[in-house]
């Protein structure tokens, strides 16, 4: 009888006491997978400074990881599968068309005006649905994008089927790259931060067992908004950018491809992780360009990767990798 | 009965879809005093906490805590005022390791408005108070045992650690759910002191139990339910004399 | 009088949506959201064999709701059985198969008005002064019909009574030796089996088209909620609110306003009465 057995690298246990930061080794080894990430994703603009369509690619990619992170954020640390991201970035895009077009007020003012009320707006309208379990949200969520449509539609508001034309956009390409990349990396960490602080372990709690959260005298609902009201936050950014990108807010910012996308970034890139999320994206949102010319059958794809690694795969390629780099495997009699 | 009772439940009636769960119980539980409520299986003891923690809502029936009236009110304000109590069918956090499982009620607002925890004083972050509760509460400290995962502790401690959840909350009132069943003769010894200790400290318990040796043992008062009906009432010896409580339990448990 | 009798054809045409996945939910606790992508499916399938390969009309329904019926019981042999009760997942893989399949179909060419299920009988008749399709009045017979021989079939037949065994407590039928994986095979087949059923008696007042999954599959889904997840009862009384509101929005108001009624429906009895007009939720359980 053989089994495999994990051990921790002699590595990892180092650098987890104060001694870290004695050697180059353990230095390297614990910020170099953050300083590739935050490089690759900061030096992308530069090396792709002759390539302006695939600059625009990232662009949209980032709006993406945000949508992603939001997913990761809600569906595993308080247990709310949100299958309606589409609503996020398409209310955040109107509030900001509105405040631009019709209020006149400058990009560095309305991104974060819409991100704030859009998230208000979302709380809100998700309010009902917080205090029942986590299927009701998820049928919820799925509706408001349809429903959004169908009542700009019949209301004629907001410019109608044409949506608002006339958004101001950035004043340059670089501001118009590293205002997004540098958004996702500030709420990549700043969430990490916030799911290890106390209140992201009560988080974590409503979603284990939210008898026990109220039986220790914290109100779940409230615990609830709160979460979805930090990724709304995040998710309305994201559609406030894409307002600017685009120069324009319409329906088409409540399309399909705003919820599926990120939840088949986080599944194939490791939920729970937060980092699986962009690195998800990062390996997605491209290669849905290369898949352009098959039209709709982009979701299909997105759909068969996203089921096949839910049942065979579901710790995802994050969680994979950060095994392979903290642990190391070996055969062990028994 | 007095009128002004620390915590009086009165005419409480809960049924499910036509059959009764409790019907009509009645008592009062006086400060600092340690209640026994006995019964056999589906005698309605756990919806009787449940209806009086409010995590489910009674048909009919008032409960006063301090004279205030808190029927039907949600579980967090019913924690919030100092109410707190264990579950049967434990389900600690599993995700998050023993110690930051208590840092979910050292986060609620009572714990925050109380400050500190009641044994270590006012300085001190949550991570210290935690592990201090669970050394009080039998975990050892040096160990490794509160910085494992809740999922990988055996059922003794999960009991402890259930318990520990309602104690660092500081509660006035304290609804134990069967905290001695499914642990072994020396476990329950272990916790023993534990209770006593709280009792010294003028905390009222309200235990639901199946051990009634163990029960009897620190119970001041004990009431007998069957079929949602409360058959007796009295000190413990009072109620084991009782004709209908021998009636209930004949062959079923020995007392 | 066309408000009542429109108003009876919409809500027997919803409960005849929601039947199939407050079926699976009920017995096995699994929201379907392929549910809408089934209905359309079974659609395309007896446009498909009547049209390009030309079988008879009848045949081609036979075949087109045991096909559905069988994707059905595939999608939890392969894909849900491996992740049951993770509810996360369960939500997602769902959802996921849904979209593919109508994502699918799109992009193998279901797009335009050509795709017309025929009409069973054709003509119209006037019955109280208002002219309906023979079609509509065929919809409500057989609907009727097929709430009668659901309830027939759960509490008389055995398979029928060991899903509602299942769908009461799962353990302790378990331990009377029910099967659940084997029971939510058939529940998934039968839910999958009633979604494309209802696909052939509909789908012929219109065309064959992709959006018709989702919008099934929210009006499927605010009628169960609204009815209580998991009790039919309820949802064949909610499927009457929400079919004579929406008839009545419609005559008064627009047509696009349809959704829309669904949808507050859903919020004003989630702020009401949040487990439905019927749920039979236990509260600590299920209110989560």
């Amino acid at each position: 009888m053989r089994r495999k057995e994990r051990i921790d690298r002699g590595i990892k246990v180092r650098t987890e006491g104060i001694y870290a930061i004695s050697s180059w080794r353990e230095i390297v080894y614990l910020v170099g997978p953050r300083a590739l990430l935050i490089i690759g994703l900061l030096s992308l603009p530069l090396v792709l400074v002759l390539a302006p369509y695939w600059k625009r690619v990232i662009n949209i990619m980032c709006v993406y990881a945000l949508l992603a992170l939001s997913f990761d954020f809600l569906a595993n640390y308080v247990g709310l599968v949100c299958l309606g991201g589409a609503f996020f970035i398409g209310v955040g895009g109107y509030f900001t068309a509105i405040f631009n077009v019709y209020l006149g007020l400058p990009f560095y003012l309305t991104i974060p005006l819409a991100g704030i009320c859009g998230a208000i707006f979302c709380t809100v309208l998700l309010l009902p649905c917080l205090p029942l379990r986590g299927v009701y949200f998820a049928i919820v969520t799925l509706m408001y994008p349809l429903l959004a449509t169908r009542v700009v539609e019949a209301f004629d508001i907001l410019g109608g089927t044409n949506g608002i034309t006339g958004v101001d956009s950035f004043p340059n390409a670089y501001l118009e790259s590293y205002a997004i990349i540098l958004l996702v990396l500030f709420f990549l960490f700043a969430m990490r931060r916030f799911v290890n602080q106390d209140i992201g372990l009560v988080l974590r709690g409503v979603k284990d067992n939210d008898q026990s959260v109220r039986a220790s005298g914290i109100n779940v609902t409230h615990m609830k908004a709160l979460a979805v009201f930090v990724a709304a936050f995040v998710g309305c950014l994201g559609g406030a950018y894409l307002a600017h990108l685009y120069m324009w807010a319409g329906l088409s910012l409540f399309a399909l491809d705003f919820s599926i996308i990120p939840i088949a970034a986080v599944v194939i890139g490791g939920g729970g992780t937060l980092v699986g999320a962009i690195i998800g994206t990062v390996i997605l949102v491209p290669l849905s360009e290369f898949l352009r010319f098959f039209g709709t059958f982009r979701i299909v794809i997105y759909c068969a990767a996203l089921t096949a690694f839910i049942v065979f795969k579901s710790e995802g390629l994050m969680v994979y990798a950060q095994r392979k780099y903290h642990q190391f495997e070996r055969w062990a009699k028994v | 009965m007095k009128d002004k009772a620390f915590l009086a439940v009165n005419g409480m009636t809960k049924s499910f879809g036509g059959v009764y769960a409790l019907s009509d119980v009645s008592f009062n539980v006086e400060q600092g005093e340690t209640f026994g409520i006995i019964g056999p299986n589906g005698s309605g003891k756990t919806t009787l906490i449940n209806c009086i923690t409010g995590f489910s809502k009674p048909n009919k029936g008032t409960v006063y805590f301090k004279e205030k009236d808190i029927t039907a009110w949600p579980p967090h304000k019913i924690a919030h005022i100092g109410i707190s109590r264990t579950f049967q069918i434990m389900r600690p956090y599993y995700s998050l390791p023993a110690f930051k499982n208590l840092i979910i009620p050292l986060w609620s607002p009572r714990a925050r408005k109380l400050g500190g925890w009641r044994g270590g004083g006012k300085h001190g972050d949550r991570d210290t108070f935690a592990v201090d509760i669970l050394e009080e509460i039998g975990f050892e400290r040096d160990s490794r045992v509160p910085y494992k995962l809740a999922s990988t502790l055996p059922t003794g401690y999960q009991k402890r650690l259930e318990l520990a959840r309602c104690i660092s909350m500081r509660p006035e009132v304290i609804f134990c759910d069967e905290v001695f069943s499914g642990l072994s003769m020396s476990e329950i010894a272990g916790m023993m002191p534990l209770i006593e200790k709280l009792k010294l400290e003028g905390v009222t318990l309200i235990m639901v139990e199946h051990r009634l040796r163990e029960l009897f043992r620190v119970a001041d008062r004990v009431m007998a339910l069957q079929f949602g009906e409360k058959i007796a009432e009295g000190t413990s010896t009072e109620v084991i004399e009782d004709e209908r409580v021998r009636e209930a339990y004949l062959g079923s448990e020995e007392v | 009088m066309e408000v009542v009798l429109y108003g009876i054809i919409n809500s027997v045409i919803l409960s005849l949506y929601a039947l199939g996945f407050t079926l699976v939910y009920s017995i096995s606790r699994l929201p379907n959201f392929a549910h809408g992508a089934l209905y359309v499916t079974c659609g395309y399938l007896v446009f498909v064999i009547t049209n390009n390969l030309g079988l008879p009309y009848p045949l081609a329904v036979v075949i087109g709701i045991t096909a559905t019926s069988a994707i059905g019981a595939v999608i939890y042999r392969f894909i849900l059985i491996r992740i049951r009760g993770m509810e996360i997942s369960e939500i997602i893989a769902t959802y996921a198969v849904g979209l593919a399949i109508l994502e699918g179909l799109r992009w193998g060419g279901l797009r335009g008005m050509t795709f017309v299920l025929p009409t069973f009988y054709p003509g119209s008749v006037i019955l109280f002064d208002v002219s309906i399709d023979i079609q509509r009045l065929i919809i409500v017979a057989i609907g009727i019909m097929t709430f009668i021989g659901l309830y027939l079939f759960t509490h008389f037949s055995r398979i029928g009574l060991a899903l509602r065994g299942i769908a009461q407590d799962e353990r302790a039928a378990m331990m009377l030796g029910i099967d659940s994986d084997m029971t939510a095979v058939v529940s998934l087949a039968i839910g999958s089996g009633l979604a494309g059923f209802a696909s052939i008696l509909v789908l012929p007042l219109g065309n064959i088209v992709v959006e018709a999954g989702y919008t099934v599959l929210i009006f499927a889904i605010a009628v169960c909620i609204i009815g209580g997840l998991g009790s039919w009862g309820g949802a064949i009384i909610a499927s009457f609110i929400i079919g004579f509101a929406q008839i009545l929005t419609e005559k008064f108001l627009s047509s696009h306003f349809t959704m829309l009624v669904a949808v507050l429906a859903i919020i004003v009895t989630l702020l009401l009465k949040p487990s439905g007009l019927f749920g039979k939720q236990k509260e600590l359980e299920e209110r989560v």
